[in-house]
This record gives C-alpha cells, structure tokens and sequence, in this order.
C-alpha cells in the first residue's frame, strides 16, 4: 500500500473539518431564506384601512418621501406571535419616535379591529389584505414579517418572524441603527 | 441531593476515564499485567457511576423535580409517566448522557466478556474507549450539564409537545445511539490495533459480535424512525432523506461495508488496512451525526436546540478522534501486510464490489448532505439538496449491488468458477424475469427504473433461497436429510441468508411504495367520493369527539372496492388546550398489499368551515408493509448470525476454554 495512498483520508478528514469551522460561525443561520426584495424597489400594492378604525390605509406612495426610514410590519390577529412582538413594536414607536405601518394579513377586519382595540394601536397606517395579495407581492413566508423601507422606496432589511427575544430585538435595531433611523450608538 | 449525586458521579467516572486513558497503555507498553488489568476494573466503574448519573436524572424527570433546570424545559407534571421516564433522553443533556452510558457499556462489555481477548489488545482497546469517553464526560461537565439547578423553581415544566408523546420516541432514540455509540468499540479496536501495529483473523473474530451488535441497533434505531414517521408523524412517507436521517444512514451503509470486508480478515487475511479503515470511518460518521444534530450546521426537522460554543467543543472532539486516528492510519496502516491472494472471480472480488458500491454510496449520501454548506461556504448561495438528487443517484448506484449479491455467497473462495455459478443461477434468472413481466403486465406505468429493481429484487430473493437450497443439498438427498442439514447449518450462513432475503423483501416495499404510490389532496364537502387506486373513498363528514386531554374533529371516510364496502377510516385533527398545539392523526387500513392512508388537514378554508369542507390527503402505498418485514429479517439476520458457535468458541490462537458469554449486553 502507498504510503500517499494511506493519507488520503486524513486530508479529506482535514478539508471537511475546514468547513465545518467555517459552518459554526454564529452569525450564520442556515434556516435564514434569502430574499430578491433587499436593495429593490418596494413592490405595487394599494390597500383599504381596516373598516371601523381610525387608521388610513396603505399604499406604495405611502412608503415614498418620508423622513426617514419606516417600519412595515405584516401581522394578523390569528398570529399567536405578533401578539409578542406587539409589544416590542409598541416600545420601538413610543420610545425610539419610528415610523410604523402595517399590512394586515388575511384576517378578519373585525377582528383586527378587536385585537388592535385590547392590545393598543401602533400603527401610523394599516393596509388591509384580506385577500393576501399584497403579501404575495411582498413575497412574505409567513407571519409576522418586518421590513425596513427607506425614504426613496428601497427594501433595506427583512426580518422573517417575531422580532422578539434578545437577539431578534438587537438584531433588528442594527438594521435600523444601519438605516438611519435610530441614531448611531443608541441602545 | 439526587441531582447533586447524579453531578458527582459524573465528575468521577471522567476521573476514572483519565485513569483508563493512560494506565492501560502504559502497562501495555511495559508489560505490566497489573496496570493493563486496571482497565477491567475503571471499565466497570465507570458504567456504575454514569449508571449513577443516569439513574439520578431519570429520578428528576419521574417526581418531576422542577429545581433541576433540564426537567422544567422537557417535562410537565401532567405527562404520563412513560413519557416523562422518555423525557430523560429527550433534550440535548439527556440524551447526551444516553451516548455516553452506551460508550460505557460497551467499554464494560468488552471488560467482562472479552475472556478470550489478549491482555494487551483488551488493556489498548479499553483505553481508546477511555480516551472517547474523556471527551464526551468533560464536554458534558463543562458545556452541558444536565443536572444544572434554576432558582426559583418553575411552577410547573415547559413541555407537553404532544408529538414526542409517543412510544415510537420513547424507543427510537435508544436503539439508534446503540447502534451509533456501539461502533465506538470497534473504533477502539481498530485504533488499538494500528497501535499494536498487527490485525489478524483473530482481531476480525474479536471485533465480529461487537460490529454485529451495533449494526443491528443500528438497523432496528432507524427502522424504528421510519416507522414512527410514517404511521405516528402522519408524514405520509418512511424515508425523505433529511440530513439528520441521512447521518443516520451512513455509519449503517459503511458498518454494512464493515461487516463484509472483515469477513475477508477473518477467513483469509486479507483487506486488513481496508478493513481498519472502515471501521474508524463508520465511528467517525457517527461522530459526524452527534455533531450534525447539534451544531445547527444544517437545516433539519431534527436538530437540538442549537448552540455554537458546544458545536465547537464538538468539533475540537471531532478533530482529536478522527484526524487522530485517521493520522495515525496513515502511519501504520501502510506496514500492514496484504494476506491472501485471490483471482479476479472469488468470494473476495465479490465483497471487494460490495465494499466498493457501499463505500460510493457513502461517499454519495455524505456529499448531498453536506453540498449545501459547501455550496454556501465558497459561492455563498443558500441550496437545498433533496429526495430527486438521491433518488438519482444513490438508487442506481446500490442496484448493481443487489445483482452481486445474489451472485456472491455463491462464489468459493480464492478461485471461483463463474460457468458453474450460472449454470445453478439460470433458472434463477429465468424466473426472475418472467416474474418481473408478470408484474410490469399487471401494474404497468412507473418508471423504468422500479421495473429494473422490481427484476433485481426478485432475483435476489431466489438466488438467496437457491444458495440456502443448495447448502442442505434440497432434493438432492431425501428431504429428512435436507431438514437435517438445515438445522446443522452455521448460524453465520443462516444469519447471511436471512439478512440477504430480508433485503430483497424490504425491497418490494421500497419500490411498491415510491413507484406506484398514488396521492390526492383534495377539498371534499360531505358525501363526495374519490377514487384512489382500486378504492372508492367517500367522505361522510366530521365529528367533534373529547378525548382524554385533547378535542379532536373526526373525520369518517367510507371505504368501498368495487361496489362493496371494506372499512370505515377515522383519520382525526386533535387539538391540545394545555399545550396549545394540535397533532393529526392519521387513519390507515393496513394490509400485505398495501396501506390505504388518510388524514385530515383542516377546514379547506374559513367559509368552507361552514359548509364542512376539509382538506382531506389520501394515499395508497402498495406493499409498504414490506419495508418493516424487511427490515425484522435483517435484524434477526444479524442476531442469528451473532449466536454463531464459533464467536462463543475463544479463538484458537489464544485460551482455547470455551466462554459462553462473548456475546455482548444488549
């Protein structure tokens, strides 16, 4: 047997090790699904406010021209999970002055009207998806789903499920610090 | 204080595995009996204690002690009590300190039974176990520490997952890490030998009965699996080539390899560095399985609660065993001398094509899993790899391997006469063929390929069947001679006969279940019919029913065939209130033909809910039952095989006093 021969399997062995080091750097999430929408124009969408509140509507000329970045979040009062991450946007908007605006997905409007009656009302604006058109547009997974748009339109950020827990949260407020919309260095 | 207890006797066997690590091999080294036989007594000691631990964390989960932080994240007081013993080995801890009992009770097996072992070999072997069994305790006592307190206790536990709440999870895990950890010892063997610097059929003989016993762990662990997923999970599947199913399969396919090619060790001295390899790859694969799982380096429906600082000690762990060991092949292995010689067409050639197609299949199933992180590491692109680059590519690879195996167990040794092996084989093949036409004329459609299996399936089986025939002499003497013969038989021959007929089996229900499979997913209001292979289904609605800790809704489906009605099917959706989650549970009507399958999905949508329409998959999987006949053949085969007179007999080389227990503690 050649002695070359015989090291073949600890070179291969070495070799697959070199990946494995480079496959447990945390930052990488395997789970994580790409998407085509980051650095591209937000998509088509116009949609109706929910019937019997308050809040305006939303369309894709509402996410143009303002002052900043804004926050849009898909959420539906089924979604066990937004019901966590409400409370997480809730502080983003009273705390950090985001802009916050939702799509509210395949849901009831009556019952949208009810979840956003007993959990408070975050929302500058509210589309109404019944039909889930728009999240379709959106290319969305699942819900809840978060994006960061920028002033010209541009998707800066997508965050798929609940922004919730330690590094969900610290995770999404980089993004934001990135975006400009929080100022650099705060908490 | 159990918990505690359970903490300190951890703490001491990794004492205790220090010890071994060293003592045994320095007294090797030297000569000293003394310090080699110390590897006999910490073998032991360390079965007791890790015996200890395990015992104290099983005690946690079954009083439900929520001050222990593992039993609060993985029990709840309102589990039935199988399910909260099951909850020992469910969470990334507990089943960590399975792993490691099984490495000491093969470590304590091979102490106690291996009489017929040389000292030296032994004291080397228990030492190499030692040195595996130091990593895994420290990397439990430093990462993962199942019996870590939480102040203040929980109120009550986090986990009533209703879908692990199932016997088929309470076996599964067990017998597989049998199977994975049982290859440990093998390892040792190996590593021990490289170390010794001598493998001869002695070593081969030593090292049979342990390969055998985790190889049929192995098989019943993923049997298990499969099983589970398809009758309990309502997956409507036994196999979907997930990684973590996949890194399962592999030290099975290389521990298959195994098996044979240190047959040819054991008969002729020879393929011996071939065979020292193969046994430190197939630990190493299942290695490669613990790290998989828990790493979170692959997406998978399996993996543990994912966490990178235990990944990494992993992979230190990895990196020390198999690059240690793999460096120490290549130092050694090369001064091992080929034994026997043999022609082109032999016994020999013809496992050498077994180990050959069985080693590529290995390599074919460890590249698809592992191409996507390949993949994400030099192009950065996110892919998946699926059941189509399997099914092409792993499929046609092991088919020739089926046709050499029924050639095979045909061929002597040495210099086989291949006129004379077709002469006793064309009828065989004769007969196969006719078959397989019979059958395409029958259930024509399906692809090309399920009909070339359906042929190498059939001849298999009777080649099988031929060979055991001719063994006896069948009709060639009078029959009471052949029943005579057949009791006389080795077990080992009988074992292969079995295990080999027992794959042809399993394949109907592979090829039954992929190729003629039938599936509809469908929106049914009450009363609708749909036809699914030869049955008629008819929907009859949907109940709401109490069971004992879960709501369910009912559906009832009237099966018909031909006009005539066969059986009702009661597939349910149940919903559980305190764990806030719902399982489906399916409904099957199981026969040898086939499994008629049903489970409901929900509402079809929410003004259907109003009309009662559901979303009714209905499946026919034809001789899917095959699969699990299969696989029991392959199991008793082995254990068959195991019981064989000669593997109790000691050896010749060394004490010939007979010692009725090399069998190991299963």
């Amino acid at each position: 047997m050649k002695r070359s021969l015989a090291f073949l399997p600890f070179v291969i062995a070495v070799i697959f090790g070199g990946f494995f080091l480079w496959g447990l750097n945390p930052e990488r999430d395997p789970n994580e699904v790409p998407t085509v929408l980051i650095s591209q124009p937000a998509p088509e969408f116009d949609l109706a406010p929910v019937p019997d509140i308050q809040t305006p509507g939303l369309s894709r000329d509402d996410l143009v021209g303002n002052p900043g970045p804004v926050v849009v979040n898909v959420f539906a009062s089924w979604c066990v999970p937004c019901r966590a991450e409400h409370a997480v946007l809730t502080s983003l908007v009273e705390r950090d002055r985001i802009v916050l605006f939702g799509i509210n997905y395949k849901d009831k409007p009556e019952d949208a009207a009810r979840w956003l009656a007993e959990m408070g009302n975050p929302y500058s604006r509210i589309g109404s998806d019944s039909s889930g058109r728009a999240g379709i547009e959106w290319g969305i997974s699942g819900v809840p789903e978060t994006f960061i748009v920028a002033p010209d339109g541009t998707v800066l950020f997508r965050y798929v499920g609940p922004v919730v827990g330690d590094t969900p949260v610290r995770k999404f407020r980089a993004a934001l610090v990135e975006a400009g919309a929080l100022p650099k260095g705060g908490a | 204080m159990t918990p505690e207890i359970g903490h300190f006797a951890l703490a001491l066997a990794l004492g205790m595995a220090i010890v071994q690590s060293i003592l045994p091999l320095l007294g090797a080294r030297q000569g000293r009996l003394l310090w080699m036989r110390s590897a006999r007594t910490t073998s032991i000691a360390q079965l007791v204690l890790v015996a200890i631990a395990f015992s104290a964390l099983m005690r946690s989960f079954m009083v439900s002690d929520f001050t222990v932080l593992n039993v609060a994240a993985n029990s709840h007081s309102l589990k039935p009590m199988l399910y909260k013993i099951a909850g020992t080995w469910g969470s990334h801890e507990g089943s960590l300190l399975l792993w490691v009992l099984i490495l000491t009770v093969f470590g304590a097996g091979v102490a106690l039974f291996g009489s017929n072992i040389p000292e030296e070999l032994k004291a080397r072997t228990l030492a190499v176990q030692a040195w595996i069994s130091t990593g895994f305790l420290s990397f439990m006592l430093l990462t993962s520490n199942p019996f870590e307190r939480v102040f203040p206790p929980p109120p009550d536990g986090n986990d009533l997952n209703p879908l692990l709440q199932d016997v088929g999870l309470a076996l599964h895990p067990p017998f597989l890490y049998l199977g994975y950890v049982g290859f440990s010892i093998v390892f040792s063997f190996a590593v021990a030998a490289l170390l010794e610097g001598r493998v001869d059929t002695a070593w081969a003989r030593w090292v049979r009965p342990w390969t055998l016993a985790a190889w049929m762990c192995l098989t019943a662990g993923i049997v298990l699996g499969s099983w589970w997923a398809y009758y309990e999970l309502g997956w409507g599947g036994w196999w979907f080539w997930d990684p973590v199913e996949n890194v399962s399969f592999m030290p099975w396919l290389l521990g298959t390899a195994l098996l044979h090619s240190a047959i040819v060790t054991e008969k002729r001295d020879a393929f011996k560095s071939w065979t020292i390899l193969l046994a430190i790859l197939t630990f190493s694969l299942s290695l490669l399985g613990t790290f998989v799982v828990r790493s979170g380096l692959l997406t998978s429906v399996h993996a543990f609660a994912v966490d990178p600082e235990r990944g990494l000690y992993i992979l230190f762990l990895l990196a020390l065993s198999i690059g240690g060991s793999l460096a120490l092949y290549a130092w050694r292995a090369p001064e091992m001398e080929p034994g026997g010689i043999f022609k082109p067409i032999s016994r020999e050639a013809g496992l050498l094509v077994n180990n050959l197609i069985l080693g590529v299949a290995t390599g074919t199933v460890l590249f698809g899993t592992l191409y996507p992180l390949f993949v994400e590491a030099v192009a950065g692109e996110k892919i998946s790899v699926g059941a189509p680059f399997f099914n092409a590519t792993f499929v046609p690879l092991m088919l020739p391997l089926v046709l050499v195996m029924g050639i095979g167990p045909f061929l002597s040794w040495k210099r086989a006469d291949l006129p004379g092996v077709w002469q006793r084989l064309k009828w065989v093949a004769a007969l196969s063929v006719l078959l397989t036409l019979i059958m395409s004329y029958l259930r024509d459609g399906g692809p090309l390929l399920a009909h070339i299996a359906l042929l190498l399936a059939f001849w298999l089986l009777f080649a099988t069947v031929r060979e055991w025939a001719m063994r006896i002499r069948l009709f060639d003497v009078p029959f009471v001679d052949s029943m005579r013969r057949a009791r006389n038989l080795p077990r080992a021959a009988q074992g292969m006969t079995l295990a080999h007929a027992g794959l042809a089996v399993a394949m109907f229900g592979f090829i039954g279940s992929s190729a003629w499979k039938s599936e509809q997913v469908v929106f049914v209001a009450p009363g609708t019919t749909i036809e699914i292979a030869e049955f008629d289904v008819t929907f009859a609605g949907v109940d709401r029913v109490r069971g004992p800790n879960y709501v369910a809704d009912r559906g009832r489906l009237l099966v018909a065939r031909d006009g005539q009605k066969l059986t009702e099917l009661f597939p349910e959706r149940r919903y559980y209130p305190v764990a806030e989650s719902s399982t489906t549970e399916s409904a099957i009507r199981s026969t040898l033909a086939g499994d008629l399958y049903a489970s409901i999905a929900a509402p079809a949508s929410e003004t259907a809910e109003k009309t009662g329409a559901w979303t009714l998959r209905i499946l026919y999987e034809p001789l899917v039952n095959f699969i699990w006949l299969g696989s029991a053949f392959l199991i008793l085969g082995g254990a068959l095989s195991m019981s064989d007179r000669r593997l109790r007999v000691g050896a010749p080389k060394r004490e010939a006093a007979p010692s009725a227990a090399t069998t190991p503690a299963e």
